[in-house]
């Protein structure tokens, strides 16, 4: 970024610092022998021009709205409209959460975000034996259409967008809320929202998984397939590095593993013979935002350089959209400690405005008793105040990209790339995403990583404040508590329905998905027809179950 | 005389939680610990942990668990070893567990609870204090 004579100054006058400091260096040391992040990325002392000899600003920076994107895809960024506060919410019943769902927008909230139970994640119902004990407890529990009716009571879905984290039926609940919107008479090219539905991270981190990773796969472009034409502003996948970092992936790893989902899930819609431009501008991102607060920034300004280099080099993307990585955030969940827990407030606000920083559209911030429990509404009104103090008190949202340009920054944000690179390299020789998953890659990376930063932290060589370093007692807080007579009213809930429903119609639906499944027409229509009728959850995982086999966690650590 | 039989762990995910990365941490840990360890895997009922560890024979189950199930699947595993004439074998257990519900743990019969902020070393200490290779 800067003339050679100017460059060749810089180089002297850092040379005369460099002897300057070694002579201090000698009375006082530096604190530690080495610097890194939290990912042990090693950092050093100073950043100069030098560092960022190599950058061009047009070809790698730009500008907002504008190929490579490093300082945002939109040209007017936060100046235009924030970014979304979606909090992710979900817990009790679809009564319990509905209330939350309220609350949070009566506070400011702008977009939904639910949070299923384990039970609909793996695709049971709550009746199955599989699901005692865990009824409500991780998040709403929704067995049928009747249970998404309820959630989105008051909820109008043309005036608001929904996340919903949810993988292996991911397809179930699309339809389920296609026909909600149907019976709150919003056609399904109004509604706007994003299912993750991105099962190959599932096989590396998180670990809702049902089905082996091809019909995953598969049910998966059936999804974008019947998005691109009937619901034009649904986000078909959420390709997610969150769960990836959240299990313990370096920053490097989260972005490297992402992208090669990234990868594998628009290579596998392309050869079902679809349009990349039509389909890509639909794909969404989310990331971890960690404690590491430059890391972050730089892994985030890194992850839209690359994914627009990724559409428009290697899949030759023509239309724009395709090159731009929109991205949602959460917080970092395992930054957070049960120790002194009202520290995580201040864990969370940072790691928040890393996200900021880093350009996100849509933010997460985590609650405060998150270690213990789904969180209290008090303890999520704080984290949406996070968000709200961030946005309009702070300043920060002023400008596009403040960090651009810094030495530091561009040099490791360049850094993080490269090193990126270097892993999706090594995956396209494995033969991609898919094939490194079989054989235990990415699994084994993570693992790896995960067990470094623990010993890192039982040795004090990296500090969580009130852990392993200025540990003290802390009273209890207040957590959220399960009431026991939500799970019977679940259980009845579900059992009425099934009385009450059209029962040979159901059956003869289901059917017909068995069909589509094995004939591998496109299933969405058919999920639909199903779960209008009341059909489960469950019934529908059962067929696919039977029909595509399961996938069981070999286990390594 | 035969060598000293090594402590034998059954490190078990129970439930529908996916979250294996303590799991995974601590079974490692204790291999390293000099500990034989077998781990299940996740998404395992309580009546395939306890089937796991009367084949494996091992001396005890570490359970983890991080959503909010420990209420219902430590309990009953334990149960099941009861059934089974296996509770000789030790049970213990980690996640995200709040306090209040450790007493009806233990009262459970769940010998030691883990809870965040917990190091290798504090529970292979544990381990070596509480658990004998059995004969």
């Amino acid at each position: 970024m800067f003339k050679e004579d100017k460059l060749k100054k810089v180089q002297e006058e850092k040379k005369k610092w460099i002897e300057d400091l070694s002579k201090i260096l000698c009375e006082t040391p530096e604190r530690l022998a080495r610097f890194s992040t939290v990912s042990d990325l090693e950092i050093k002392g100073l950043y100069t021009p030098e560092d960022t000899k190599d950058i061009d600003y047009s070809r790698d920076i730009g500008f907002p709205g504008v190929y490579p994107f490093t300082r945002g895809v939109q040209p007017s960024m936060y100046r235009g409209r924030l970014w979304t506060m979606r909090m992710f919410s979900g817990l009790g019943g679809p009564e319990e959460t509905n209330k939350r769902f309220h609350y949070l927008l009566g506070h400011g909230e702008t977009g939904l975000s639910i949070a299923f139970h384990y039970p609909t994640l793996m695709g049971y119902d709550s009746d199955s034996p599989m699901s005692r004990g865990e009824i409500g407890k991780c998040g709403v529990a929704i067995d049928t259409l009747k249970d998404m009716e309820i959630l989105f009571e008051g909820i109008p879905l043309d005036k608001v967008t929904t996340s919903m984290t949810i993988n292996p039926p991911a397809s179930i609940l699309l339809a389920m809320y296609i026909v909600v919107a149907e019976k709150q008479g919003v056609s399904r090219k109004e509604i706007g929202g994003t299912i993750q539905n991105d099962m190959l991270k599932e096989f590396v981190a998180q670990k809702t998984f049902m089905l082996p990773p091809k019909p995953s796969l598969r049910i998966i472009v059936d999804t974008i397939e019947y998005c691109n034409k009937e619901v034009p502003r649904w986000n078909t996948i959420s390709i997610s590095g969150y769960h990836i970092r959240e299990a313990g992936a370096t920053a490097v790893q989260e972005l490297a593993f992402t992208l090669a989902d990234g990868i594998a899930y628009v290579t596998a819609a392309m050869e079902r013979g679809l349009n990349v431009d039509d389909f890509a501008p639909r794909l969404s991102f989310f990331f971890d935002s960690h404690i590491d607060f430059f890391e972050e920034i730089a892994k985030f300004r890194a992850a839209r350089r690359m994914w627009s280099k990724i559409m428009r080099e290697r899949f030759m993307a023509k239309n724009p959209r395709s090159w731009m990585l929109r991205f949602h955030t959460q917080t970092a969940g395992c930054s957070l400690t049960a120790q002194q827990p009202y520290n995580n407030v201040v864990r969370t606000a940072y790691e928040a405005l890393s996200a900021v920083l880093g350009g996100t559209n849509s933010l997460h911030t985590n609650s405060l008793d998150e270690t213990y429990a789904i969180p209290t509404e008090e303890a999520a009104a704080i984290a949406l105040r996070t968000q709200q103090i961030l946005a309009e008190e702070t300043g920060v949202a002023n400008t596009i990209d403040p960090l651009a340009g810094s030495y530091f920054v561009e040099a490791l944000t360049h850094q993080i790339e490269e090193q990126a690179w270097e892993y999706i390299r090594k995956i396209d020789e494995m033969g991609g995403m898919v094939a490194a998953i079989e054989r235990g890659y990415p699994q084994a990376e993570v693992a790896d990583s995960a067990y470094k930063f623990q010993r890192q932290i039982d040795s004090g060589e990296k500090v969580v404040v009130g852990v392993n370093k200025y540990a003290t007692d802390h009273p209890p807080i207040i957590i959220w508590r399960m009431k026991p007579e939500i799970e019977e009213r679940q259980l009845r809930r579900l059992r009425d329905v099934k009385q009450t429903r059209n029962n040979q119609r159901v059956k003869e639906l289901i059917d017909q998905i068995r069909m589509a499944s094995k004939n591998e027409e496109n299933l969405m229509p058919h999920l639909i027809n199903a779960v209008r009728e009341y059909a489960s959850i469950q019934e529908i995982c059962d067929v696919w179950r039977d029909v595509f086999g399961r996938y069981s966690d070999p286990g390594y650590f | 005389m035969s060598p000293k039989r090594k402590i034998r762990i059954l490190i078990a995910k129970p439930g529908l939680d996916g979250h294996d990365r303590g799991a995974k941490i601590i079974a490692r840990g204790f291999r390293d610990a000099g500990f034989e360890v077998i781990y299940t895997g996740l998404h395992q009922t309580p009546e395939q942990i306890v089937a796991a560890a009367i084949q494996e024979d091992v001396d005890a189950i570490g359970l983890s668990s991080l959503a909010g199930a420990h209420d219902y699947l430590f309990p009953r595993v334990i149960e099941l070893l009861k059934e089974k004439g296996a509770d000789d074998i030790i049970v213990f257990g980690g996640g995200i567990v709040p306090e209040e519900d450790l007493p009806a743990l233990t009262q459970a019969g769940v010998k030691g609870i883990f809870t965040p902020g917990t190091s290798i070393e504090e529970a292979v200490s544990w381990v070596r204090k509480n658990i004998k290779p059995r004969k």
